[in-house]
């Protein structure tokens, strides 16, 4: 089932139990390095539940989540922190830090317990809010910023954290299409330069135009995985989420689905 | 230039009051008591000064500071701008814990009895507020007032029947919050507390800052997030429980200092913690000069003052969070 991924991510029975109600059973599943996994099924899949349980955050009751030739879960805190980064979803504070202060909490895994930011990290903050195009923005208050805004600046927080996985929940809501087209990209490029990347996306559309490979969960369970063009067909979205789908694809476009009630 | 400003209100705070005494007398007498040369002033005069004045007034700048950085540490770690050490009980469960050894006897065990009770104070207020659900700042504010309200009745029931005479106005005025009583050794055990737990959280700013977008966030961070929080709000209570043994339930310092230094200088902990730390220092040091000296010779616990200046504020807090969601 699984795509093999000797460089990349390889979670096996990974399994996590929320306040005794088991939320993911068993999930065997892989994001190959240099490409774009998307995690995709219905809400309440337990996509995000899997994305924190991958990102070492969530106490598994059971499993083995590799990356590379490291075990994750044996890892130091601190050098997970250097290895994964997490994009939350409508992650808020109530603190009137500016957009460099947000970035540069990215560093902190970087800093000793006592020790303030140095000129470098100050640096590598700088150019990740540059390549998320919020530059511009350094100074604002982040309470004050969009949702969408929002979203950007903490992508560019995750990227401060010099990550080689890359987890993102939910990156593209708040979004509007044209930020939404350039997160995506931005993801694409990333990955071209050998960071692993896999995000939850509950938009099947751009799921199916911009991912290499996708997970599909479904109750707790992996239902399907593979290279996106061969999984993500219209007998599994039917199976999955009870629509009719029809895949468009079109000279010089990237994919899109069109979708329509079942009876 | 923060230092030299609590350097200054030492030195002038010391020359308020009776006995007309100028600040090269202050430094002369301090001088003299380190060792280097003879004191500017007569014996009763210089007791006045060494004895009496400046340990009360390096004990208000300890607790200033102490208070400030309790009340820092926990707005951070429960994300409540409203937290405080009084106003979540911690006060009341030191004073609690004091007032039962120091009636029982064995005043050596004041600042562990403090410290103890304001540890269950706070652990109590947070397994209440989140007893029904999501911890919140209201609902914390509220378990808050519970377990505040419920440690007060104990401690004034322990006072109603063991206290008699004329110590019941002396431990009424303790309770509300007074540094009256502060000598060397009140000095000394707000000292020891600044140092175990004060200077290493200020260092650890940082740390606090990872907080910012909640525990999942701080936890991709790479701070281990559950002992992180015990850590720190221990340190919270130690600093509590040891200024309250020295000077009793003053309130609203945690709230309203690292507030307006936020307002300031922004919310970052490298050098918000420093400042409110300093600034604490400075504002507790004059409100006990005026509470000493407005009504003179008669004097106010200090802790009315700080009430005084800090329930406004934090009403004012409140209605701007009403503004803000």
């Amino acid at each position: 089932m699984s795509v093999p991924a000797m460089n990349g991510l390889d979670a096996q029975r990974v399994t996590v139990r929320l306040d005794g109600r088991l939320i993911i059973d068993g999930i065997d599943c892989s994001a190959p390095s240099g490409a774009v996994t998307a995690l995709i099924g219905p809400n309440g899949a337990g996509k995000s539940t899997l994305l924190h349980a991958l990102a070492t955050i969530l106490p598994t009751e059971a499993g083995v989540i590799r990356f590379g030739d490291d075990d994750l879960l044996a890892m130091k805190r601190r050098t997970r922190a250097r290895t994964i980064a997490l994009v939350e979803q409508d992650a808020t504070t109530e603190l009137s830090l500016s957009v460099a202060d947000v970035v540069s909490l990215g560093r902190i895994p970087y800093q000793g317990m006592f020790s303030d930011e140095s000129v470098h990290d100050r640096a590598i903050a700088r150019n990740a809010l540059d390549t998320v195009g919020m530059s511009a923005f350094a100074e604002r208050d982040v309470t004050e910023l969009s949702g969408g805004e929002r979203q950007r600046v903490l992508l560019a927080r995750a990227l401060a954290q010099e990550p080689r996985l890359l987890l993102l929940d939910e990156p593209t809501n708040h979004l509007d299409i044209s930020a939404q087209l350039s997160t995506l990209a931005l993801l694409h490029d990333l990955a071209a330069g050998g960071v692993t990347v896999m995000a939850a996306l509950h938009d099947l559309t751009l799921a199916t135009g911009w991912s290499d490979h996708v997970i599909v969960l479904s109750g707790g369970h992996v239902v399907a995985s593979g290279p996106t063009g061969a999984t993500l067909t219209p007998r599994l979205i039917e199976d999955v989420y009870g629509v009719h789908a029809e895949i468009i694809e079109r000279q010089g476009h990237r994919p899109t689905i069109a979708f329509s009630p079942r009876d | 230039m923060l230092t030299a400003a609590v350097l200054a209100s030492i030195t002038f705070a010391v020359t308020f009051g009776p006995a007309n005494i100028t600040p090269v007398d202050v430094w002369g007498s301090i001088l003299h008591h380190l060792g280097l040369g003879p004191s500017p002033l007569e014996p009763l005069r210089d007791s006045i000064v060494w004895d009496l004045r400046l340990p009360r007034i390096l004990t208000a700048g300890a607790v200033g500071a102490g208070l400030a950085i309790a009340g820092v540490v926990m707005q951070a770690i429960t994300r409540n701008p409203l937290a405080d050490p009084y106003l979540l009980g911690l006060s009341s469960g030191a004073s609690l814990g004091a007032v039962a050894v120091l009636l029982l006897g064995s005043a050596l065990l004041l600042p562990f009895a403090a410290f103890l009770g304001a540890m269950i104070a706070l652990a109590a207020t947070l397994v209440l507020a989140g007893a029904f659900g999501r911890i919140t700042p209201g609902r914390t504010i509220l378990a808050g007032i519970a377990v505040s309200a419920l440690a007060g009745a104990v401690t004034s029931l322990i006072i109603f029947w063991t206290v008699t005479g004329d110590s019941y106005r002396e431990i009424l005025g303790w309770l509300l919050g007074s540094l009256a009583g502060a000598r060397w050794p009140a000095v000394g055990i707000a000292a020891v507390a600044i140092l175990v737990a004060g200077v290493p959280i200020t260092l650890s700013g940082r740390v606090l800052d990872a907080f910012a977008f909640g525990d999942t966030s701080a936890a991709t961070l790479g701070i281990n997030v559950q002992a992180t929080r015990w850590i720190m709000l221990t340190g919270a209570a130690v600093l509590t429980g040891a200024m309250v043994s020295v000077s009793g339930a003053i309130g609203f310092v945690g709230l309203i200092l690292p507030h307006a230094v936020r307002l300031l200088v922004g919310p970052r902990h490298r050098l918000l913690l420093p400042l409110s730390a300093l600034v604490g220092a400075s504002f507790l040091i004059w409100a006990d000069t005026a509470a000493r000296s407005l009504f003179d010779p008669r004097e106010l616990p200090v802790g009315i003052v700080t009430a005084i200046i800090g329930a406004p504020v934090f009403a004012a807090l409140l209605a701007r969070r009403r503004v803000n969601s």
